[in-house]
């Protein structure tokens, strides 16, 4: 769906982004992460055609954004940080003008107007004014414009900020209501709404991809060897000393310990899983649950970024 | 083209959804009467035909600056508020935004315009005024306003905000408005380019008279052009920023 190939877009001296590479199926939901000031905004502008890259080349469904950006703009819906609403109109209105921009024959935009309305659950506000929406519907009428025209792709840039917790549950279950239908990209700094929303990740890091894969991939990468959960009815220590006489078991720790039950991470390859269970058995230790521990997205990114400062400075 | 009638007619109905559009009129209109009230009523005896080329005298005035006030939120309040973005990321050209938007400047200046109707009305029933002469003092009024709108579309591009929008547009139209006294203190040939640049002095006083010259119709015409081009110009400059 999406071809990035030496991605580069100078502010003055300055990139915000340099020699971006990377590429999207079609019908993915795609995370694009990183800190404040990044270079996220910047690229997905760019692949909104709304700005244009210093050098590099961007297909969007096999066309060139450079050479033909009228056509790759009808495939796509963007959605920028802020919602691009017009407070004096209302919500089906702003809709239905946003439709017919975006090539729907007027016959047909009161129909497209219902279908995204419904798809964002703003059906209620439709005769509402704009102005008088909570941020909330505010962000859910931008997400709304931005597939009005039922485009192939969705870019969506921080959807769920400034946004409630209940919101941002409702947010995400709406976005993930359009996989399949759509090819997603959206971005953020918060990590949890990447890792419960998107099948890949794309980290960005001062303009540049410092890692990308599922949350999965990621892990195995950046987690060093792996680690293991195991929860045990037994005091931590004696588990512990007895988990460490498995061959390829490092780094013990106690994650939590309650009620004579414990719960430890384990330093080593979860293929050691089985070993670990044989020897808590065979010492008389129950074994209440095993599972690979994955790495959290959270140590993930703060690996990644570690050596890599953001800077606020950058342009968005 | 449609895309462009598109933007225009949400423009204007913007216009009328806000207080904006209300409050621009009411202020031409009442001070547009009051000067007339003031500067043609109260000057003693004169002709009807003077009295109709003094209020579109007045009226170059108040079109002028209504037409700043007008197009100054164009697009930098698009700008300013992140709005800009719908438009700059659909299907749309940039000429299309650029038009739309002062096709909508330009039918709301013009309603602004027929509003004020009722003074040459009274002078036309009370007087003895030809209809061409009012005629030709509204063409002259909405070109005028044309070319001043289209300077101020021109302005709202280059600004980020409403604010710096009308000073850019203000400060373009003052140089063309006083390009004849530039004109008083050089010589030919650059004495000529600053008359035919003036935006009152060279090319308003015949429409005030009922006379209608093409040249300063080709001029007008002219002026609105270049601003336009020049705004599309920059709405495709900052797309590389």
């Amino acid at each position: 769906m999406i071809e990035v190939k030496g991605l580069t877009k100078y502010y003055g001296e300055l990139a915000a982004i340099h020699d971006l590479d990377f590429s999207i199926e079609r019908g993915e939901v795609i995370g694009f992460l990183g800190l404040n000031g990044a270079g996220k905004t910047t690229a997905l502008k760019i692949l909104g055609c709304v700005l244009l890259p210093t050098a590099g080349d961007v297909t969007v469904d096999g066309i060139d954004i450079a050479r033909n950006p009228h056509d790759v703009r009808r495939r796509i819906g963007f959605l920028p940080d802020t919602p691009p609403l017009y407070n004096d109109m209302t919500v089906g209105r702003y809709l239905k003008f946003a439709a017919e921009l975006r090539g729907v024959p007027s016959s047909e935009a009161d129909k497209a107007v219902t279908e995204a309305e419904e798809k964002t659950a703003t059906r209620d506000v439709h005769d509402q004014p704009i102005f008088s929406l909570s941020h909330g519907f505010r962000q859910r009428v931008g997400v709304a414009q931005a597939l009005v025209h039922k485009p192939k792709l969705l870019i969506l840039d921080e959807p769920t900020s400034g946004l409630d917790p209940v919101q941002i549950v409702e947010m995400r279950a709406t976005i993930r209501a359009l996989k399949g239908e759509h090819t997603v990209l959206l971005s953020s700094h918060i990590l949890s709404e990447i890792s419960q929303t998107c099948d890949r990740l794309l980290v960005i890091q001062r303009g540049e991809i410092v890692a990308q894969g599922s949350e999965q991939d990621l892990s195995d990468k950046l987690g060093g060897g792996g680690t293991i959960e195991v929860e045990v009815v037994a005091p931590s220590a004696r588990a512990i000393e007895v988990a460490r006489t498995v061959t390829g078991i490092g780094e013990c720790s106690v994650m939590r310990e309650t009620g004579g039950v414990a719960l430890l991470s384990l330093q080593g390859a979860p293929e050691l899983r089985p070993k670990v269970v044989r020897a808590l058995v065979q010492n008389g230790i129950d074994v209440l649950r095993i599972d690979r521990g994955a790495a959290r997205l959270e140590s993930i990114f703060l690996k990644l970024t570690k050596d890599r400062p953001g800077d606020d400075r950058r342009p968005q | 083209m449609t895309t462009a009638l598109l933007i225009a007619r949400r423009e204007l109905g913007g216009y009328f959804r806000s207080m904006t559009g209300y409050i621009i009129a009411g202020l031409v209109l009442l001070v547009e009467g009051v000067l007339f009230n003031a500067f043609v009523l109260s000057a003693g005896e004169m002709y009807s035909a003077e009295v109709l080329a003094n209020f579109f005298y007045i009226s170059f005035g108040t079109t002028v600056i209504a037409s700043v006030f007008i197009s100054m939120r164009l697009v930098a309040e698009e700008r300013q508020t992140g709005t800009l973005v719908l438009l700059t990321s659909s299907p749309v050209h940039d000429w299309e935004i650029v038009l739309g938007k002062y096709l909508s400047a330009l039918t709301f200046l013009a309603i602004i315009t027929v509003a004020t109707v009722y003074i040459p009305g009274l002078v036309f029933v009370n007087g003895k005024v030809s209809l061409g002469h009012l005629a030709a003092g509204y063409l002259g009024l909405l070109l005028v306003g044309s070319a001043a709108l289209a300077i101020g579309v021109f302005g709202s591009t280059l600004a980020r905000n409403q604010v710096l929008a009308a000073i850019f547009s203000g400060v373009i139209i003052v140089a063309v408005l006083i390009a004849h006294l530039l004109a008083r203190v050089t010589d030919r040939p650059i004495k000529d380019v600053f008359m035919s640049l003036a935006l009152y002095a060279r090319h308003f006083p015949p429409f005030q008279i009922g006379a209608i010259h093409l040249r300063d119709v080709v001029y007008y015409v002219a002026v609105t052009y270049v601003a336009l081009f020049a705004a599309i110009r920059v709405m495709e400059a900052r797309r590389w920023k």
